[in-house]
């Protein structure tokens, strides 16, 4: 929680004596309030002012780092309750479970199917960043022996999962320098698995049998100075896990900070589509990574788009560049279809232009990120903002014919449009699901 | 280590409403459904009783509808050119009400005079003793003629009758009141013009206690944070005691899932996405629940599969709650 102008002021020496550049020490506490200025401006702060103000201003979630270099990883350091609020920052992370009691043949065929996880979606790459290594096992080689193999047939870094802080400690070493997160599942080994993520740098998820006792063990294994901790309240289900992820954030946003770390939630259901539906609604309540079983790409993906959907900034309009877009080997021949510039929009158009396999032009409109009917309600989408965005697109020069292809959610403004641009306009399909079909079928130059 | 007591203190509760009659109030459906009653967030026993289980109506079109996706075609192609026969089987499929869409009657999709959907309604009654949800085919001029007649024909049936707007509401409120059924009152994904409509809709005497908001819906992947967070926004407005906000939502999430690429490219996306037959289910199940979970009390749902997996969660959810 930030602090104001006045909680950081009670810290400072009160002397008033200049050396940080401003006239007193409440002048430099607004400044510092106001994140214009840090704290080691002033040289006469004393050392316990510092612990204080420092504790003071974490975030009310532990922002916690998992992987390294181009791999790094970060989650925590959310400060809502709400997305409308604000926004949720940090996506949550999926994690596919593999453990160490399958058959050799089974072991890479999952795993190699985790490594092709990823999923092109509306324009973006989307997909499973971390593997959960199993100690199912219980034992320390072939715990060891699939961390190595799983990160290096997947490609990302890895939830290192054991009962035992000894394997734990093996199969960490084993990455050294990859930063893993190890999860400790007996809360007795809690502690020297605490000691053991410090000596090797790595991030600690711990588990407890109640929020309390979970509370207890972060505040012993802070007090041992490791704070790259993530939290597993034990609860499992969907029931239980909404509950203990919304008491977990709501604590942390009241500043209680043993709580204060990003959650991590396990799909359980007994069903495929139910685990679908677990992981997706951890993804919106607060799981800040959810470890699943889920392997298959029909499964994934919805939980992915889910997180896109939620952790879409909802102070910003999603929009692509307005401009000539082309799809497929386009020539003088090829049909002109209009849209907006709100990503969504966008991107459905071309999904389906693309299905079609029609070469096509797609003109994108500026609509400042809205979608047809926002756009058209608010005058954004008429006559002139198309014919405008038609003429400044260079189309007419790529291009023999003039004819374009109008949504058929704004067929009103095709008599406007044939007057202003002098093209003649064709109504095409409502929903972008038609486009494929209207071209296929319908549409003629 | 005890941990601070997270509960809200919440004010109000969202209203409830009950769709249908019985013949003990006047009409001949075998039971009612109650919407609404929620007392804190979703799903959270520890923040406020949730009373009712959202609940499920399942789509049934006056006529076969066009261009559905091959996983709905399996599961009603052979009964969906009969809506008497489709409603059927929506109630073995475990629908709670059933959810009547009269699209034949538009200009544009056959144009059929009142009489017509008239006589369906009539039909699906008299075949399926479910509570009835009946939508007009959104063209204003023809459901301020047809949807009258409806209401009429549906006396004393307590429907659910869709939609009112801000801008289209004179017709459809006064059916409803002449006729005793319960409204869906429409706005685009906007509090204001929720509240808005709420109070045109009062304004004509029309009780508040009958009114279900449609805040409209969009799919997973296509702008259904929109909805969620115009969920959440309504759900803490309810809880914080604005009456205008406290009326149960219905969201229309089969129509809007089915639509998207997701739940309809098929052999072409295959591989890049799984099979159609897992995948569509999929998209409308957790449309559906990610959605439950900003505050929703009515889903008009279609797939089978969606639908048991979004009973198997409720049902998770509810432990502890509910009567
Ligand atoms: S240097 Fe420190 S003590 Fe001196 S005026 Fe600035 S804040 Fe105050």
């Amino acid at each position: 929680m930030a602090l104001t102008g006045l909680e950081i002021y009670k810290h400072l020496p009160k002397t008033n004596c200049k050396d940080c550049g401003f006239p007193t020490c409440l002048a430099f506490a607004m400044k510092m309030a106001a994140k214009q200025v840090s704290l080691d401006k002033c040289p006469h702060v004393t050392p316990e002012a510092k612990a204080a103000l420092e504790s003071a201003a974490r975030p009310p979630i532990q922002l916690v780092t998992i992987g390294a270099d181009a791999q790094e990883l970060k989650i925590g350091n959310e400060t809502q309750l709400y997305r409308h609020e604000e926004k949720f920052y940090r996506p949550t992370l999926l994690a596919v479970r593999v453990w160490d009691t399958l058959e050799p043949t089974a072991l890479s065929a999952r795993l190699e199917a985790i490594a092709g996880l990823t999923f092109e979606r509306v324009g973006t790459k989307v997909g499973v960043e971390l593997v959960a290594v199993d100690n199912a096992s219980g034992d320390a080689a072939r715990f060891e022996s699939l961390a190595r193999q799983a990160v290096e047939v997947t490609g990302r870094p890895a939830v290192l999962m054991s009962a035992k802080a000894d394997n734990l400690q093996r199969a960490a070493r084993a990455l050294s320098g990859k930063r893993p997160l190890l999860y400790i599942s007996d809360p007795q080994q809690a502690l020297a698995a605490a000691a053991v993520a410090k000596a090797e740098n790595c991030p600690l998820a711990v588990r407890a049998e109640s929020l309390e006792a979970l509370a207890e063990l972060t505040s012993k294994i802070a007090a041992t100075g490791l704070e790259q901790i993530v939290i597993d309240p034990g609860a499992r289900g969907l029931k239980g896990t909404l509950e203990a992820l919304t008491r977990i954030r709501r604590a942390a946003l009241k500043n209680f900070r043993p709580l204060g770390y990003p959650a991590i939630a396990f799909t359980t259901a007994a069903t495929p589509l139910l685990q679908v539906v677990e992981a997706s609604t951890y993804v919106a309540k607060y799981a800040a990574i959810v470890v699943t079983d889920l392997i298959e790409r029909w499964q994934l993906l919805p939980v992915l788009a889910t997180r896109q959907d939620i952790f879409t900034d909802p102070q910003k309009p999603v929009a692509v560049q307005p401009k000539l877009y082309t799809v497929g080997e386009v020539g003088a021949e090829s049909p002109v279809l209009v849209t907006t510039n709100f990503s969504l929009t966008y991107y459905s158009v071309e999904g389906e232009v693309e299905a079609s396999r029609v070469p096509a032009y797609i003109l994108s409109v500026d609509t400042e990120g809205t979608s047809v009917l926002t756009a058209w309600a608010s005058d954004k989408f008429n006559a002139s903002t198309i014919t405008k965005a038609l003429k400044a697109s260079g189309i007419e020069e790529r291009v023999a014919h003039r004819k374009l292809i109008l949504p058929g959610l704004v067929a009103v403004l095709s008599a406007g449009v044939e007057d202003e641009s002098g093209w003649l306009v064709q109504i095409g399909p409502k929903e972008a699901s038609g486009i494929s079909s209207y071209l296929k079928n319908q549409w003629k130059n | 280590m005890s941990i601070p007591e997270v509960k809200e203190k919440w004010s109000a509760r969202v209203s409830e409403v009950t769709i249908g009659a019985t013949p003990a109030q006047g009409g001949t459906r075998a039971r009612t459904v109650t919407i609404g009653g929620a007392g804190g967030i979703p799903f959270l026993s520890f923040d406020g009783a949730l009373p009712h289980p959202p609940a499920i109506a399942i789509d049934v079109l006056d006529k076969q509808p066009v261009g559905w996706p091959k996983p709905l075609e399996e599961v009603y192609g052979d009964v969906w050119a009969d809506p008497v026969q489709w409603a059927r089987r929506a109630k073995e499929l475990g629908a709670d009400l059933i959810n009547l869409r009269l699209t034949g009657i538009h200009p544009d999709e056959g144009d059929w005079p009142p009489s017509k959907a008239v006589e369906i309604v009539k039909a699906v009654l008299e075949a399926v003793d479910l509570p009835l949800i009946v939508w007009g085919c959104d063209f204003p001029e023809k459901d301020q003629r047809v949807m009258p007649k409806v209401a009429e024909a549906a006396q004393g049936e307590r429907c659910l009758l869709g939609a009112v707007s801000q801008t289209e509401y004179r017709t459809l409120t006064a059916a409803a009141q002449a006729y005793g059924h319960t409204l869906i009152a429409a706005s685009p994904c906007d509090i204001n013009i929720a509240k808005q409509v709420n109070i045109l809709v009062t304004d004509m005497g029309f009780p508040l206690s009958d009114i279900v908001i449609y805040p409209s819906t969009a799919a997973l992947g296509y702008g259904m944070e929109y909805i969620y967070s115009i969920l959440e926004r309504g759900r803490l407005a309810a809880l914080s005691g604005d009456k205008l906000m406290a009326q149960p939502v219905i969201l229309d999430v089969g129509f809007e899932a089915w639509r998207v690429k997701e739940a309809r490219a098929d052999e072409e996306m295959a591989d890049a996405w799984g099979p159609l037959a897992y995948r569509g289910p999929a998209w409308e199940a957790v449309t559906a629940t990610d959605l439950l979970q900003g505050g929703a009390d009515l889903l008009i749902m279609r797939h089978p599969e969606a639908i048991r997996a979004v009973r198997e969660a409720v049902g998770q959810l509810m432990q502890g709650d509910g009567k």
